[in-house]
């Protein structure tokens, strides 16, 4: 079944195409990502790819990399995930150093000056836009509101590397689910 | 060495940003103090780009702010430094997905980080509101009307009108953009 194209330049041209029509990342890339893989290419299932997306989500790092590394290593191997990850950031890569590069010039023009002052106000609704659908996604219980709260009141107030509060907010959800899941049992019994 | 430390910060960020391209902000903002590699403010315009050009926002954003602190160079090395974690770990686990995906123990640890994420992009977020009211404030530095409207409109707009909630952010950064000109946001 396997086609003799998937050859690993074929794998980094073909996320690079996915890199550069994908315009916000996250799950504006699905689509995207179906068209690809599923239909034109036939290098994932659907399944496959709804359960990379999932565990990209549950995974640290960009998720558009950690699909294209799943898609790549079942493919071909170690090499295969590397070169459809390099595929993946280089349209990135070019297209944000050519903007920046001209950007880098104009800073000083009244115009580009005001127009960014407008957007920073935007960008500060998309930010905290961003938070309120996580919130109703995955803020629920008791458990994850006071892992909100707390956390939030750490990172406003206090100097704690950020690092260090994911760090403590996985420990603390695997002692919590471990305590409730012994509960269960217990209640079970 | 500026390279070496561009990969080693976007190597951490890359390791612990967990659920998508934002979750890098409350890194990028810590950056901003601690390395003075660039303001508040240049990670907003920052922002605003890499969501506005084609690519996953996080990556656009690690090859901005390298390209920011160190050029080309730079923007490649902070680039790889943010994908090699994630590279790494899906290596490692793709062999045992279903196991994974099983896990007692890692749901557990996403039970605890997905709510802290949250957090910590919205402490980045007030971080940045309080940067673009700030920002273009007009008089001896207080809280700019202009931009507080602005961004009180949005966020209604943005949360409680259907037609624009379905818009693209690249929408909403335009609109920002048309009227920092049209009232002189930065006062110039």
């Amino acid at each position: 079944m396997k086609k003799r194209s998937d050859s690993l330049f074929e794998l980094f041209l073909t996320f690079a195409k996915i890199g550069a029509t994908t315009f916000g990342g996250g799950y504006a890339m699905l689509p995207i990502l179906k068209r690809e893989l599923c239909e034109n290419r036939g290098w994932a299932t659907e399944e496959e790819l709804l359960d990379y997306y999932a565990i990209g989500q549950c995974t640290p790092g960009v998720i558009a990399v950690n699909t294209a590394g799943f898609a790549g290593k079942k493919l071909r191997g170690i090499p295969g995930a590397i070169a459809a990850t390099l595929g993946v950031i280089f349209p990135s890569l070019v297209i944000i150093i050519v903007i920046a590069a001209l950007l880098s010039g104009w800073t000083e023009n009244p115009y580009v000056k005001n127009a960014f002052a407008g957007i920073r106000v935007c960008v500060g609704v998309l930010v905290i836009n961003t938070v309120i659908n996580m919130w109703k996604k995955s803020v629920k219980g008791v458990f994850a509101i006071s892992v909100f709260d707390l956390c939030l009141i750490l990172a406003l107030f206090t100097k704690i590397p950020t690092a260090a509060l994911v760090v403590a907010a996985a420990v603390s959800g695997i002692i919590y689910c471990s305590v409730q899941g012994k509960k269960g049992k217990e209640e079970r019994h | 060495m500026i390279y070496l430390l561009l990969f080693i910060e976007y190597f951490k960020v890359g390791l612990f940003a967990v659920g998508g391209g934002m979750a890098t902000v409350p890194f990028l903002t810590e950056l901003a103090e601690k390395r003075a590699w660039f303001t508040v403010a240049e990670l907003a315009d920052m922002i605003a780009v890499s969501e506005s050009t084609p690519g996953p926002i996080g990556v656009n954003m690690a090859t901005f702010v390298g390209f920011r602190t160190a050029g080309i160079p730079g923007a490649v090395c902070a680039t790889l430094g943010l994908i090699t974690p994630p590279l790494i770990i899906t290596i490692i686990i793709s062999g045992i997905l279903v196991t994974f995906k099983n896990s007692k123990t890692v749901s557990g640890a996403f039970s605890g980080m997905r709510p802290a994420s949250a957090a910590m992009i919205a402490s980045a977020g007030i971080t940045v509101v309080i940067m673009s009211l700030k920002n273009t404030a007009g008089l001896f530095g207080l809280v700019d009307i202009k931009g507080l409207i602005l961004m009180v409109v949005l966020f209604v707009l943005t949360n409680f009108v259907k037609q624009v909630k379905k818009l693209h952010p690249l929408c909403i950064i335009a609109a920002g953009a048309v009227i920092g000109i049209l009232f002189h946001f930065a006062g110039v």
